[in-house]
Formats: structure tokens, sequence, C-alpha cells
């Protein structure tokens, strides 16, 4: 048996008995446990590359519900890599303009679209439901041009032992249980991951207590394109403070945060919502315009991650592996670029061309960027929820302060929108040798720039690049038989000038195939282009 | 910068006498408000990270 936890928003991928459930146990390169976004993304990652990849999950398809729903700007450009960035594009809500507001006060607004010259935008809104079809569409395409990706439905993991060598599941499936075996097992199971727990393993981290109900409405109303946000709701009923965000297909997100004392099966009754969400629209229209409820939830959080991702040769990705908040969209994008972290250093490892000691780098590269989202996360958690009497003095202060003074609205905080984090001082980065500009330092992501039609994001391709600006680079360089492809561009002023060159008159970048910044330096040197890639690959 | 805790102030008891008459008449929550915002106000104009930090530790000790 295998126990139906969640409805189905789409069947993607219905229960297939294989003849693997009648054999021995059969071994498979890389398996990944949860179909979710971040193992669909993995899967399509490795598969993409040519690494046989199996991934099973206890459903069959995408959950129901509209959850994660704000899609950062990096993850459009990995989604991009990955060849399924233009069917969330198209569908997606982009939204620039935030509005925040105290009580019945407009406090203030932001613009996130700072800076021109990006292929994509800062975030889109889409529905979690579609983020995952149309990576699940795309494996479908991968698939058939070659890819080697399997994905079974309503295989549940029921057991794990670590081998010497390789790792032996126990899966339940409609017909019975069967075994399977991986060299390497990717552990993409959610918060609540049952892998985790088989293995004996901790999830620390700090509770908050506090509850937030979602409804999402659909209706036709003429607000804006914009994220408002109210600390202390003017609206009856609306909590200690209030969201409400586009989506694709006419919904909006409205949030209300409820607070910790609550029955949360009263509060769910589609009466009081109702109630609630009357009271929020009429403040805003001075009508109740007909909508109506298309999912409601209501859900704690916490903020929480695994001591390390990698265990032996078990990796934790995404939800599995760390918690946030949902202020500043860091679940879901942060697990996106946990995946594209590991998937270029199994294959490199899977095809002999780098050790072992390459996958040790995923788990402090990713904890590091954990703890950078979990300190934001807190920090956005703490203000909207003040602890204590003088931390809400000190807040309401803030927002009183910012009607008027500009000192105080960058204090403002609803949460800090996901960015990439740069890997400052880890163990695989090379040389910073040039004076460059800091956005574009050593482990940080590449800063897209537009070029000719297309943009520089595009133009590196699954391997190492080296970039040449204004100097020469070498037509082909191989190291440790890894193949470096070079790109030669120049540039006197504008986007790629500002973002590679600052000061410098030339620069020459190495850069991994999960496009963060391995070394720069201001001239070509065979010898020191070498040492890096080979540090890069946990060969030095 | 270190943090300046000599004598800066040119007439102390005038300052001591106009920060107590902005808060008469105040409630207590009023009045924590309202050191709340000039607390906010003086530690943007200082805008010194490592002098705040200072100013903070004197404060506790």
């Amino acid at each position: 048996m295998v126990d139906v936890r969640y409805d189905i928003a789409f069947r993607l991928y219905p229960y297939v008995r294989v003849s693997a459930q009648d054999a021995a146990p059969l071994r498979h390169p890389v398996v990944i446990v949860g179909g979710g976004p971040i193992g669909m993304a993995a899967a399509l990652d490795l598969g993409k590359r040519g690494t046989p990849v199996l991934v099973l999950d206890d459903h069959e398809g995408v959950g129901q519900g509209s959850r994660a729903i704000c899609f950062s700007k990096r993850t459009l450009e990995i989604a991009d890599r990955l060849g399924c960035a233009d069917a969330m594009l198209a569908k997606g809500v982009q939204w620039n303009v935030g509005r925040v507001f105290h009580g019945p006060e407009r406090i203030f607004e932001f613009n996130l679209q700072a800076e021109a010259g990006h292929k994509y935008p800062a975030f889109i809104n889409l529905q979690q439901p579609y983020f995952e079809k149309f990576i699940v569409d795309e494996i479908r395409a991968a698939q058939a041009a070659g890819a080697p990706i399997e994905i079974r439905g309503q295989n549940l993991v029921t057991g794990l032992a670590q081998n010497d060598g390789f790792v032996t599941l126990e899966v339940e499936t409609p017909d019975g249980p069967y075994q399977i075996e991986a060299d390497w097992l990717i552990a993409c199971d959610g918060a609540r991951s049952p892998l985790r727990d088989m293995m004996g393993l901790g999830f620390e981290g700090r509770a908050f207590e506090d509850n937030f109900l979602i409804a999402d409405v659909k209706m036709t109303a003429d607000f804006p394109t914009e994220r408002w946000f109210w600390f202390e709701p003017p609206f009856k009923g609306a909590g200690q403070s209030a969201l409400l965000h586009k989506q694709p297909d006419n919904i909006w997100r409205i949030d209300f945060q409820l607070g910790w004392n609550i029955d949360r099966k009263a509060e769910l009754d589609p009466a009081r919502i109702r109630a609630r969400v009357d009271a929020m629209l009429e403040a805003q229209t001075g009508t109740i315009p007909p909508y109506e409820l298309e999912w409601t939830s209501i859900y704690t959080f916490q903020c929480r991650r695994m001591e390390k991702f990698r265990h032996g040769r078990v990796f934790f990705a995404g939800d599995a592996a760390h918690q946030v908040s949902p202020f500043g969209a860091r679940g879901a994008n942060s697990g996106l670029q946990d995946t594209e972290n590991l998937a270029w250093k199994l294959d490199l490892v899977l095809r002999g061309l780098a050790p072992d000691a390459l996958l040790d780098s995923y788990s402090p590269e990713r904890v590091f960027a954990a703890d950078e989202n979990i300190l934001n996360s807190s920090r956005a958690t703490d203000f909207l929820t003040p602890k204590s009497d003088v931390s809400k003095a000190f807040r309401n202060a803030v927002l009183k302060l910012a009607q008027t003074h500009a000192f105080a609205r960058p204090m403002v905080n609803s949460g800090r929108l996901s960015v990439p984090c740069t890997y400052d001082g880890l163990p695989l980065n090379g040389p910073d040798a040039l004076n460059g500009p800091a956005r574009s330092r050593v482990g940080a992501v590449c800063p897209d720039v537009p070029l000719g039609e297309g943009f520089l994001l595009n133009q590196l391709g699954r391997g190492f690049t080296l970039l040449g600006i204004n100097t020469q680079v070498p037509d082909s360089l191989t190291e440790s038989g890894i193949a470096v492809t070079p790109l030669q561009l120049s540039a006197q002023d504008g986007p790629l000038a500002e973002r590679y060159l600052g000061a410098a008159p030339a620069a020459v970048y190495l850069i991994r195939p999960d496009q963060h910044i391995i070394a720069r330096w201001p001239l070509f040197n065979d010898a020191a282009t070498r040492q890096a890639l080979r540090r890069a690959i946990g060969k030095a | 910068m270190p943090l300046n805790t000599a004598p800066n102030l040119p007439d102390p008891d005038g300052f001591y006498d106009e920060l107590l008459r902005a808060h008469e008449g105040l409630s207590q929550a009023e009045s924590e408000a309202l050191n709340a915002r000039l607390i906010l106000i003086l530690c943007n104009h200082i805008g010194d990270g490592e002098v705040l930090r200072e100013a903070l530790r004197a404060a506790a000790a």
C-alpha cells in the first residue's frame, strides 16, 4: 500500500509496474527520492548531462495548492539552462512594485527592477504546480531526445541502508515491495523528510510561534500587479500583518498573520475566511467583488537546517536539508540552487573526471547558503512578529519614521527577497587577482549582461568557461580531461564593462558549470588557470 | 573614530531639561515609542557600526 497524502493537481507520472520489481536489485548511478520541484530539477540537470537518473515519488503527480508562488531571477536563470524558463515566464505574473502599509497609512513603495540588462525579471509569481509541471514537461522532452531520466510514481521508499560503495532502498508499490541499489542518493523528500528520519539525522533550529492563513482568491479585480503588505492591517480580523499578491489565472494570494493561540479548524471554516477576505476587499475597493476561494491553508514554520547535507552516499537538498520562513521566498529558490550545485559535481565524479572529494564541497557551500537564508528569514520574522514589548516598540518606531524619513525605509523588513549566495572563502575557490567589481568576485554567480541580441548567461555552456574580456584566452584548454570552453568578448563601457571590469582594463574569468566564478585575473596565465580548475574539481 | 564618552554637550543641564520636556504628558507606552524613534534617528546620524557597537556595550555594562 502507498498512502495518498494529498490531492494531485496534474497527474504526470502514473504508476506503471516495471520489470525491475520482479528481478534482483538493479544498481542505478543516481536515485532521487521525492518528485517535487527540487527532485525534478536535479533529475533534469543530471539527465541532460547524460548521467542516468531515477526519480522515485510516492504520488503520481504534482500536489495541489499554490504554495511557493515567488520564483526568483536566479531560479529562472537556472530553469533557462535546463530549458524550461520560457514556459514559466510566459505563464507567470511579473511584478516590480511593492507597497508597504502600516495600518491605514501607506508608508512607502519600492521597485525591484533596479537595474536593466538582465534576461529575467527579479521575480515572477507562479503557482507551484505549474512550476513543477513545466520542469516535468521538459523532462519528457529531454527523454524523447534520449536523456536517461526515469520517473516512477507511487514508489514509496520505506527503508534505506548504506553499504560499502552503494545504498540499498526498500521501495513499496501498489504491487508490493522491491529493492533498488544506488551509487548515489539525493533526498529531496521535503521538510518532514522520511529519509532523514530513517537515517536518524537531526534537524535543529528555531520554531516561530505564529500561524499564517493563506487564502487564494479567484476574482477579476483591477488591483495593480503589485505586492501589497500591511503591518497591523486596518481591516477587521486581519491579524498582525497581511499580504496581497497576484498569481496567474486571476488568482490573488491573500495572507493573514493570525498569531499563535488559534483554533486551526475553526479558522479554516470557509465562512470565517470569507469574512476576513470581505473585510480586506471592502477596505480596498469600497465594495466586495464576487470571488471564489480557490485554495486555503494554515501554516506555521521553523528556521532550521541539518548539520551537514552529505552523509556518505546520501545528499540532502531543498526543504529536506533546510527550512526557512516564507518571507523572502527563500525556500524553493534556494532548493533549486542546491540541485545546480550538486548536479555538475555528481556528473563529473560518475564520469571519473573528479575525485569523491569534490562531492564533499556540496555541504559546506550549501550550508553557507542555508545559513544566509535562515539569517535573513529569521530577521524578517522577528520584524513581522516582535517577540517582546520593546521589540514591538522599535518595530513600530521604524514604521512610523519610514513615513517621513528615508533612512528608516531600508529597516522595514517584510522579507528580504531571495538572491543567490556568494561562496566567499570556500574551498573550491581560486585566486581573486583582479581589482574588479565586488559583485563578480570569486564565489559569486555571474551577473547577467546583454550581449548583442542575447545575454551572457546563455553563452556559458554546461561545462567550465574561460571568459576573456579585452584580452586573449586560448582557443582550447583541457585540464584533467576536462575541456574548458573559451569565450572571447570585448567591452569599453556598458553593462559588461561595469559588471566584470570595473576599473580594470581587461579580465579573465574562470567559471563553473553552475555559473559561479572560480577565479579571475587581469591576464590569462596557463599554469594559474589549470591550478584553479584542479582546485575547483576537488583535486588540490 | 572611537565612541566619545568624554563630556561633549555644550549645555548638559539644558539638554537634560529638553529631553525630559519631550516626554512630558506622555504615557509610558508613548514615552517608550518616543525613545525608540529617538534612538533610531541618532543611530542613523552616527552611522558607524563600530561606534554603535561600542555604545551598545557601554550602555549594557
